[in-house]
């Protein structure tokens, strides 16, 4: 069995008196797409965030590539990187300008020839020197996937990566990290509000509700454990009832 | 610290440069019309030259040096508003970015700022008003580092609070320094200000800066006084914000502002 290369152990991340993360425990493997669901506020991209060391957990322990998170951070986020329709890139930016100054962030070599590449497989030639506040939300997005697979991260984290793509591009794109996964090992973590995507891509899901995991596995387990033909029916029944149990 | 990741950003403000017209604009605009207004009240005090002596060189000099500091200040504060405004914060510190290599990066724009500012109102005190601001001697290079540290300084400082008290803020960004403005005496000695405010000038640099200049002016000596306390409230002033600015971002991501700043 490949090694883990995201261990999560006990994660809380407590804001006042609102717990966003309540003490969740899990592992990716090399290779590993793992989905994580859940409803709108269940602690997804506060998961993610905390990853990613732009919040510090409560407590808890993060390591990755086998190493604690705390004290090897220049290290690990050297070799992760992310993609979400939450976050933007500077709007006065071209796609190209912005994708040499990532490059240039990561200390990357061969710069031109790297984001040539990227800008071929997301299909974004027609709009590389287009200044970023004129993208459509799907450049948008795929400008941040761009982003992402540019440093030719280890890890990935996906929060809702193909949320504003039309069902090609999305299909491609989907294609595209299964591709990646394959031949260079990458790891995934996905998130994503669209069940068959979810269904399609995950190796292993998790079930985030109000912080906490509440169900773990393959989707074809996590649906036979609720006694459903369909992930959608397990996650309205999970979002609508937290304590139904398998 | 890594210099790539320095001129990384570097890069990201410069492309936003050649591509922003308005922010160009911005940079000869308001220190030219400064300069202008304040040139002409300059010319006109002028005229009463026996009870003011020196008062072309006293006004005109203060005002350029007075946007140095300002210019310094802003480099700092706007580049990191500019990383607020397109939501763009996450992306660098969910990179190998530091905060500290993200200071080192505003700084030296700053510098950059601050140059191509001193350019304009330079070039415009001697076509306008045939003010030499070199007049000053080689005092002048002391004064315009020190004037840069204690604008670095107020940018810290009102960067840490944007990022901790998030856009409601932003105001700080062009007001704070003002604050600053009175007890720096830019325009005036500190022996017309209050006695216990002159307490309070004494322990900021630009005051220090600004009354040395005067003295090169009046007495033609070197301040060296004068520059010793301005360097040394600096360097304590820079390491103690810098150290707060630290501590400013891990509480910002104790309390999941960095990524909510913005929103």
């Amino acid at each position: 069995m490949a090694e883990p290369i995201v261990q999560v152990r006990n994660l809380t991340k407590r804001f006042g008196e609102f717990t966003a993360v309540d003490g969740i425990s899990f592992e990716i493997r090399q290779g590993e797409i793992l989905g994580l669901l859940g409803p709108n506020g269940a602690g997804k991209t506060t998961t993610i965030q905390i990853l990613l060391g732009v919040i510090t957990p409560t407590s808890g322990e993060i390591r990755v590539f086998g190493r604690p998170f705390d004290g090897h951070r220049e290290e690990i986020l050297r070799k992760v990187n992310f993609s979400s329709t939450y976050v933007s890139m500077p709007q006065a930016l071209t796609v190209e300008e912005n994708l040499w100054v990532v490059a240039k962030l990561y200390g990357l070599d061969r710069i031109a020839s790297r984001v040539d590449d990227v800008v071929k497989r997301l299909e974004m030639e027609e709009f590389r020197t287009k200044v970023t506040r004129k993208l459509s939300s799907g450049q948008m997005t795929r400008l941040s996937l761009a982003k992402a697979f540019l440093t030719d991260p280890q890890v990935l984290f996906l929060d809702e990566p193909t949320a504003s793509l039309d069902p090609d591009i999305a299909d491609k794109t989907r294609a595209l990290i299964k591709e990646i996964r394959r031949t260079a090992g990458l790891t995934v973590l996905y998130t994503s509000h669209n069940m068959r995507e979810m269904e399609e891509m995950s190796d292993r899901i998790i079930f985030l509700q109000r912080g906490r995991i509440v169900a773990e596995g393959t989707a074809a387990a996590i649906k036979a454990g609720y006694g459903e033909s369909d992930l959608e029916e397990v996650f309205l029944k999970l979002a609508r009832d937290p304590s139904a149990r398998a | 610290m890594k210099l790539h990741r320095i001129t990384a950003l570097l890069s990201r403000h410069l492309y936003l440069y050649k591509r922003s017209f308005p922010r160009v604009l911005e940079i000869i605009y308001w220190p030219f019309v400064d300069l202008i207004v304040w040139g002409f009240i300059t010319l006109y005090l002028a005229q009463f030259k026996s009870a003011l002596p020196s008062v072309v060189v006293f006004f005109l000099g203060a005002l350029i040096l007075w946007d140095v500091l300002f210019r310094a200040q802003q480099g700092i504060t706007i580049s990191f508003l500019e990383e607020i405004w397109s939501r763009n914060l996450m992306n660098l510190f969910a990179s190998p970015l530091t905060p500290g290599e993200f200071l080192a990066a505003t700084m030296i724009l700053s510098v950059g700022k601050v140059l191509a500012v001193s350019c304009v109102t330079v070039l415009a005190a001697l076509a306008f008003y045939s003010f030499n601001v070199f007049v000053l001697g080689v005092s002048l290079i002391p004064f315009v580092l020190n004037l840069i540290i204690a604008g670095w300084c107020i940018g810290v400082l009102t960067t840490g609070l944007i990022m901790r008290y998030g856009q409601e803020v932003e105001v700080l960004a062009w007001g704070l320094v003002f604050l600053f403005q009175p007890i720096s005496c830019v325009f005036y000695p500190i022996s017309v200000l209050p006695e216990w405010l002159q307490a309070i000038a004494r322990l900021n640099p630009a005051a220090h800066v600004f009354e040395g200049m005067r003295v090169v002016i009046t007495a033609g000596a070197f301040p060296t006084s004068e520059l010793v306390w301005a360097i040394g409230l600096n360097a304590l002033y820079l390491t103690g914000l810098i150290a707060w600015f630290h501590k400013m971002f891990a509480a910002c991501k104790e309390k999941g502002l960095l990524v909510r700043i913005g929103e």
